[in-house]
């Protein structure tokens, strides 16, 4: 038995992937539970594991977590990456908030038609730089430290390197108009934990491929 | 110039009305600046003053807020609305998350197009009564307190009672097999704070109309 969270979902990342980063960033073992047909799922439903008959659900101190903003709010909290006072809670929120309803995007990317993929892509591309990442490469510039806020690593700047490089895997070059963005990206990849992460054979998942789309479309 | 809140959004209820509904039911006097025509968003957007180029915004404590939840977050931690220890609001986070994704089903419930209606209609209702009214009439009986969590008024309650009485706009028996929630309504309602709010006269916004819907869209679109 262990006292390791217990991450249940599909094989890919979705919306469980915010959540392995800011576990494996804490430096926090976790095991996974894959849901790889309906059945899996209608299990830990009938089970009664599921509050709201939903996936993410993280086993984590006792609780069944659900929620993916919650479930991010107990990890960051719990493991000193949520700032150190009400105000600085609010900026981390609101930069999260951001990278979330860009990740979000790129996440429904391999869902989305096949003849509106360009356009939507095209979107992304634009929401990101002109939108989303121009916030990020002044909020840098501002105060010119090393992380989003408070001088100490939080989930922002997780979250950010993450939406970082998930953009990437959209264009490799998008971030040619943002050096300190390219910066914050070299220095926070070498991170320990998160440089430790960051290597095959860690529990990151690739892109979305066809073959997940199927999968995922089977068993939601 | 005073110290209060300030909210801009559009007059009507969309991403802002959680807002609006803490901050009352906190005991908060807010100020409330109206986005009318597309220019008043533009506006906005070019002096700086929307961080992704969106409201909701709040101007509050030196601070000019976006983003819902973050907004939410705040109020609830500085009114003491949020529990007690990182556990309760664990729970208050899982409650209200879900009470946000039954909220975007009911509000957009005006937005659709006729022939969608009925479709839509019917698995707002099937969401609201099999999958999300059970956890929160459960978790009454289970506890058998007043509140949703740690016996004390929190985020959750508020969002909570917000989300019935727009459920039961759309269908006025919804609440039928939920006793608990039928007197939790009652219950929470009378909080001097949001009985207040529940008159008329308050800031509180009424329900989207059709006829109002080309405006609305007319200052994002």
């Amino acid at each position: 038995m262990a006292g390791k969270p217990k991450l249940h979902y599909s094989n890919g990342r979705g919306k469980m992937e915010s959540i392995r980063w800011l576990l494996a960033t804490a430096g926090v073992e976790f095991e996974e539970q894959f849901i790889e047909k309906k059945e899996d799922l209608e299990k830990l439903r009938n089970d009664g594991y599921l509050l709201f008959q939903q996936v993410p659900m993280v086993e984590i101190d006792g609780m069944k977590m659900v929620q993916t903003r919650a479930i991010g709010s107990y990890i960051a909290a719990k493991y000193n990456l949520y700032g150190k006072d009400l105000k600085e809670r609010a900026w981390i929120d609101m930069y999260v908030e951001g990278t979330t309803d860009l990740m979000g995007m790129i996440m429904y990317l391999p869902f989305q038609p096949a003849d509106t993929k360009e356009k939507n892509l095209a979107l992304i591309i634009e929401r990101a730089t002109t939108r989303y990442f121009p916030v990020y490469e002044k909020a840098l510039k501002d105060h010119g430290q090393d992380y989003l806020v408070g001088n100490k690593l939080s989930w922002a700047d997780i979250h950010l390197l993450e939406a970082i490089l998930m953009a990437e895997e959209c264009k490799p070059d998008i971030l040619s108009a943002f050096p300190l963005l390219q910066a914050f990206k070299g220095r926070t990849s070498n991170i320990p934990t998160i440089k430790k992460f960051l290597q095959p054979g860690s529990q990151r998942k690739p892109p979305t491929d066809e073959k997940t789309v199927a999968m995922v479309k089977k068993i939601y | 110039m005073s110290g209060k809140p300030k909210l801009h959004y559009f007059n009507g209820r969309g991403r802002m009305e959680s807002i609006r509904w803490l901050l009352a039911a906190a005991g908060v006097e807010f100020e409330e600046c109206f986005l009318e025509t597309k220019d008043d968003l533009t506006k906005l957007q070019k002096d700086g003053s929307l961080m992704f180029q969106q409201v909701p915004m709040v101007e509050i404590d030196g601070i000019k807020m976006v983003q819902s939840r973050a907004i939410g977050n705040y109020i609830a931690a500085k009114y003491n609305l949020y529990g007690k220890d990182l556990k309760e609001r664990a729970l208050i986070d899982m409650y209200v998350e879900a009470i946000i994704d039954l909220n975007e089903l009911l509000m957009m419930h005006t937005f659709q197009p006729e022939d969608k209606k009925q479709q839509h209609f019917a698995n707002l209702v099937d969401k609201a009564t099999n999958r999300y009214f059970p956890v929160y009439e459960k978790a009454l009986k289970d506890h058998g307190q007043d509140f949703l969590v740690g016996n004390q008024l929190s985020k959750a309650d508020v969002q909570l009672l917000e989300s019935l009485l727009m459920a039961e706009e759309c269908k006025p028996d919804i609440l039928d097999k939920f006793p608990l929630l039928q007197s939790f309504k009652a219950r929470i309602s009378n909080i001097p704070t949001i009985k207040k709010f529940l008159q008329p006269g308050s800031q509180r916004k009424p329900p989207l109309q059709e006829k109002d819907l080309q405006r609305v869209m007319k200052i994002f679109h």
